[in-house]
C-alpha cells in the first residue's frame, strides 16, 4: 500500500521535475529502478531466442533438441553429421552470394541512372521499381512460380537466385540511390578536369565515393536472400536452403546442428561488428592525436 | 615525352561566337572573346550572367550549341574535359574525401602518364605551403587550406590555361584578401593563363588585368580595371563596377573638345573623347568621389561643371570618406563620397549645397535613355523629402551590398 504511493509520487516527481531543478538529484530514483526493470524484461524478451538457440547448441540431444540433456561440444565439432543441414546451408550461401554480386551490380548501375539522368517514364519506373518490395512474398513467390512452370523451367538453384535477385535488386537501387544523390556531381567533374576518362573516374572517384552505400546495398541483400523462406519454397523445387531445411526439420525437432549455425552466424556478425566499431574508434584517436 | 605534355607557358584563349542554349533559355548569346597568353583575365558580372557557363565551355564540362573555342590556336570544340591542357579551380573545391592531398595533387599527373607524380606533387604542395599537411584526408584541413590544396591540384598539371570559378567566395573577408595576393603571386610565379570568373567588383579590380563585364550572356565591356572604372560605356558597368551618378539630358552642342548636354536646363560638358554619342538624347555619368560639395554657388568656371542648389538628404560617416545623398531639382538623388580632410562631415542633413566635377572626369554612356527605366523617374517633382530620402538610402544600401 504504501510502496504504490511512493512509487505514485515518485512519477508525479518524475513528471514535475523539469520546472524545479533543485530537486534533479532525488527525482529519477523511484523512476530509475522502474526504468530498470522494464528495461531488463525488454532485453529478455528481446535476447530469448538466440541465448535458447546458443545453449541448445550445446544439448546432448537424441531425437528432439526440446529438453536439455547435458553440455556437449559434438554439435560444434560435428556439425555436418546431421543429414542434409550442411548441403542446406552450402545451397543458401551459394544462392546468397550470387545472388548478392548480380543484384548489387544491376541495382548500383540502376541507381545512377536513376539518380543522374533525366530520360521518360522516369517516374513511373520509379514506382516499379517500389512494387516488389510492396506486395506481399507469398504474391510474388507464388506468381514466380507460375510463371516458371508456364516457362517449362526446372526449378532447382537457378530459379531461386533469379527470384533472390528480382527482389534484392528493388531494396539495392534504394539504398545506392540515396548515396548517389548526396553525391557532389563537382568531384566526377573534377575527376574528368584532372585529365581522368570516363572509366577512370568512374573506378577511381565514383566508384569510392559510393562504396559505403554499395557495401550497405549488398549486406542488406545478402541477408534478404540467406533468410528467404517464403519465395524461396514456392521456386526451390528439389533443393533444400537452410531456412527451407529448418522448417522441415521443424516438424520432426529441429537437429542442434542448426542451431550451431545459427549461433556461428550470428557470433560471426557480431564479430564483423565489433571490429568495424573499434577500427573506426582507432582511427578517430589517431587523427585527433596527429 | 612526358614533359612535352606540361605548358612551357600560358596559351591564349579564342571564342568566337560561343552560344550555350539550355532548355528553356539561352545561357550564352553569340560571344566573342580573346584572352591573352599569360594574362590575369576576370570575367565579372551577376549570377545568372553567364559567367559560370562560359567556364564550363572552356573545360569541357558542357558543350557549346554553336561557335568555337581554341586553346593556343588548337580548336579544342569537340575535345572531352579530360583531352583538354585546361585544369578548374572549383567553387566548392571538389576535393577527392577518400584521397589523401597528397593523392590528390597527384591525381593529374597520375591520369597523364607523368614521370615522378609524388615529388612533383609535393613541389606543389610547397608553393601553396602546405606541405606538411600533405598525408591527412581534405576533411582534417580548414577551408583556406581546402582552397589552396584545390589550386595546387590545378597549378601542379602547368595547364595552358587555369580556370577558377569563384574560388574565394566560401572565405571570410580577411582570409579572401590574403588569397587573392596569393594567387596573383602564384599567377606571376608560373606564368600561366588564368581566367577567373567572379561576382565581387573589388576581386576583379584588384586582381585581374584585364576584366572583361558579363550580363546577360554578352559582354558589355572589356578592359583594364582602371579605365572601365574611369570610362564606363554603359550604365550596367557603371553602375555594376563601383557607384555612379547618371542623369539623362539632350545634346545641345558638339565640338571637337566638348559636348555639351542639357540636363534640366543646364549646360553639362562632357569630354568629346569620353562620349560616342553626338546627337539626341544622352545618359552622363560621373562617379561619386569626383563631386565637390560647396556650401555657397561656385564661381562659373568653364573646365568644372556645377549645379545645384540642393539639399542634403543623408550623412553617413563611414571613417576614411563620407557619403552624402543630395537631392537636386532636375539631377534626381546625388551621391557624393568625400574624404575626411578635416574633423566629421562638412555638412548636415538639411543643409544647401551646390555640387561640381571636372569636366573631364563626365563620361557619356552608349545606352539608350528610354532603356534606363530609373532615370525617367523624375524624383523631386512631387514626392515629399523624407520619402525620396527613403528611397535613396535604400538604392545607397543597395548599391554597396
Amino acid at each position: 500500500m504504501s510502496g504504490e504511493g511512493q512509487a505514485g509520487v515518485a512519477i508525479a516527481d518524475a513528471i514535475a521535475a523539469p520546472q524545479k531543478p533543485a530537486s534533479r538529484r532525488q527525482r529519477p530514483r523511484g523512476g530509475t529502478w522502474v526504468l530498470g526493470v522494464f528495461s531488463a524484461i525488454v532485453l529478455i524478451y528481446l535476447l530469448i531466442p538466440i541465448v535458447y538457440t546458443i545453449v541448445f547448441s550445446f544439448n546432448d540431444y537424441r531425437r528432439t533438441n526440446i529438453v536439455w540433456r547435458g553440455f556437449t561440444l559434438d554439435n560444434w565439432l560435428g556439425v555436418c553429421n546431421a543429414q542434409g543441414v550442411c548441403q542446406a546451408f552450402a545451397n543458401s550461401i551459394l544462392i546468397a552470394v550470387v545472388s548478392t554480386v548480380v543484384a548489387t551490380a544491376i541495382g548500383t548501375a540502376a541507381a545512377i541512372a536513376l539518380a543522374r539522368y533525366r530520360f521518360r517514364a522516369k517516374s513511373a519506373v520509379t514506382l516499379l521499381i517500389f512494387l516488389p518490395m510492396a506486395t506481399p512474398e507469398v504474391v510474388l513467390g507464388a506468381g514466380l512460380a507460375a510463371q516458371f512452370l508456364t516457362a517449362g523451367v526446372q526449378k532447382g538453384i537457378a530459379t531461386i537466385i533469379l527470384a533472390h535477385v528480382m527482389f534484392c535488386v528493388s531494396f539495392v537501387i534504394v539504398t545506392v540511390r540515396a548515396r548517389v544523390a548526396s553525391l557532389d556531381p563537382a568531384m566526377e567533374e573534377a575527376g574528368r578536369d584532372l585529365y581522368g576518362s570516363p572509366a577512370q573516374v568512374f573506378f577511381r572517384i565514383t566508384l569510392p565515393l559510393l562504396a559505403p552505400g554499395i557495401a550497405a546495398a549488398a549486406l542488406l541483400s545478402f541477408a534478404l536472400s540467406f533468410d528467404d523462406f517464403i519465395i524461396t519454397s514456392f521456386n526451390s523445387g528439389p533443393v533444400s536452403t537452410f531456412p527451407k531445411f529448418i522448417y522441415t526439420a521443424a516438424a520432426r525437432g529441429i537437429p542442434a546442428e542448426a542451431n550451431v549455425i545459427a549461433s556461428a552466424i550470428f557470433l560471426l556478425a557480431l564479430a564483423a561488428v565489433l571490429i568495424t566499431q573499434i577500427g573506426a574508434a582507432v582511427r578517430r584517436k589517431r587523427v585527433s592525436t596527429r | 615525352m612526358a614533359r612535352a605534355a606540361f605548358a612551357d607557358s600560358g596559351a591564349d584563349l579564342q571564342l568566337i561566337g560561343v552560344r550555350k542554349e539550355f532548355p528553356g533559355f539561352t545561357a550564352i548569346d553569340d560571344l566573342d572573346l580573346t584572352i591573352p597568353a599569360g594574362s590575369f583575365f576576370a570575367l565579372l558580372g551577376p549570377s545568372g550572367c553567364g559567367k559560370t557557363t562560359t567556364l564550363r565551355l572552356v573545360a569541357g564540362l558542357e558543350s557549346a550549341t554553336a561557335g568555337s573555342i581554341l586553346i593556343g590556336g588548337k580548336d579544342v570544340t569537340r575535345e572531352k574535359a579530360h583531352q583538354r591542357p585546361v585544369n578548374t579551380v572549383f567553387q566548392s573545391y571538389a576535393l577527392f574525401p577518400h584521397m589523401t592531398v597528397l593523392e590528390n595533387v597527384a591525381f593529374g599527373l597520375r591520369r597523364r602518364g607523368i614521370g615522378d607524380p609524388v615529388a612533383k606533387a609535393h613541389e606543389a604542395l610547397k608553393l601553396v605551403e602546405l606541405d606538411h599537411v600533405s598525408s591527412r584526408k581534405p576533411a582534417q584541413l580548414s577551408g583556406g587550406q581546402q582552397q589552396r590544396v584545390a589550386l595546387a591540384r590545378a597549378v601542379v598539371n602547368r595547364p595552358a590555361l587555369l580556370l577558377l570559378d569563384e574560388p574565394l567566395g566560401a572565405l571570410d573577408l580577411k582570409l579572401r584578401r590574403q588569397m587573392q595576393l596569393e594567387l596573383k603571386t602564384i599567377q606571376g610565379e608560373v606564368g600561366l593563363t588564368f581566367l577567373h570568373v567572379t561576382h565581387d567588383q573589388e576581386e576583379a579590380m584588384t586582381m585581374a588585368d584585364t576584366v572583361a563585364v558579363m550580363n546577360k550572356g554578352r559582354i558589355e565591356q572589356l578592359g583594364a580595371p582602371e579605365e572601365l572604372y574611369e570610362l564606363p560605356r554603359t550604365a550596367f558597368v557603371a553602375t555594376f563596377l563601383g557607384q555612379s551618378n547618371l542623369f539623362a539630358g539632350e545634346i545641345v552642342s558638339a565640338g571637337d573638345d566638348v559636348v555639351a548636354i542639357d540636363v534640366a536646363g543646364r549646360r553639362i560638358a562632357v569630354p568629346t573623347s569620353r562620349t560616342r554619342r553626338r546627337s539626341g538624347r544622352v545618359v552622363l555619368g560621373v562617379r561619386p568621389e569626383k563631386l565637390l560639395l560647396h556650401t555657397t554657388a561656385p564661381d562659373y568656371d568653364s573646365t568644372v561643371n556645377s549645379i545645384g542648389p540642393g539639399r542634403v538628404l543623408d550623412v553617413s560617416f563611414s571613417g576614411v570618406s563620407t557619403s552624402y545623398l543630395v537631392a537636386v531639382p532636375g539631377f534626381g538623388t546625388v551621391t557624393v563620397f568625400a574624404q575626411n580632410m578635416v574633423f566629421g562631415p562638412v555638412v548636415t542633413v538639411g543643409a544647401e549645397v551646390w555640387l561640381s566635377w571636372r569636366v573631364e572626369h563626365g563620361f557619356g554612356l552608349d545606352d539608350d535613355p528610354a532603356d534606363l527605366p530609373q532615370l525617367a523617374l523624375d524624383s523631386d517633382s512631387e514626392a515629399s523629402l523624407d520619402e525620396q530620402r527613403h528611397r535613396a538610402v535604400l538604392a545607397a544600401t543597395d548599391a554597396e551590398l
